[in-house]
């Protein structure tokens, strides 16, 4: 309780001290880290989020695109794409490249697509563990 | 690019093992404590993984 008061009540820190560790890591996924001195979670942190998003591609997962229609139809492809866009360069390579797959039924496939998101999504926890160092508020 | 043909037991091991590590790394500040926490992590998320297809097979009868 002290700590979160003492953290909320903490000067706002300049966006020029975190958004180039905070870009790096959303591009490059641990490279926030490796920016900040960070090595060694960086490695792992980039193998974790490549490994799962490579897991995805190779079980030929979907990558989502914005679409909408009713609320769960927009909540779940917009959720999805964001989740997608937050792999960084993964998803910009796999776009380039052309290995994006089109949806297809079966269950193989729809734990790529998840796959997929989840690497996006252990990237967002990197990205904000890379702008609490950066912005001092961890070691 | 090679084809992966994961079971569901195989995908959630693996998600479960990568998702531990990463909250491991993320959340502590010793190297000790980031290990110990990443081990609960996948523990629990065996537990989840096990208790959940019990509860579902005991379910369907």
């Amino acid at each position: 309780m002290t700590e979160n008061s003492a953290a909320a009540a903490a000067p706002a820190a300049s966006i020029g001290k975190w958004a180039p560790a905070v870009l790096l890591a959303w591009l490059v996924p641990g490279g926030g880290h490796f920016l900040l001195k960070r090595p060694a979670r960086g490695a792992i942190l980039a193998a974790s989020v490549a490994i799962v998003f490579l897991l995805g591609l190779m079980m030929r997962g979907t990558l989502f695109q914005p679409e909408g229609g009713d609320l769960l139809t927009t909540v779940i492809y917009y959720g999805g794409f964001i989740g997608d866009l937050l792999a960084g360069i993964l998803y910009f390579l796999t776009v380039w490249l052309g290995y994006s797959q089109p949806d297809m039924p079966g269950h193989v496939h729809d734990y790529g697509t998840k796959f997929l998101v989840a690497a996006g999504l252990l990237n967002l926890l990197a990205i904000m563990d890379a702008y609490e160092i950066a912005t001092g508020r961890k070691d | 690019m090679p084809k992966m043909n994961l079971s569901h037991f195989e995908a959630s091991i693996l998600f479960a093992l990568f998702t531990s590590v990463v909250l491991g790394v993320i959340t502590k500040r010793t190297d000790r404590e980031r290990l110990r926490y990443a081990l609960h992590c996948f523990a629990y998320f065996l537990l989840a993984i096990f208790g959940l297809s019990w509860l579902m097979y005991l379910g369907h009868g």
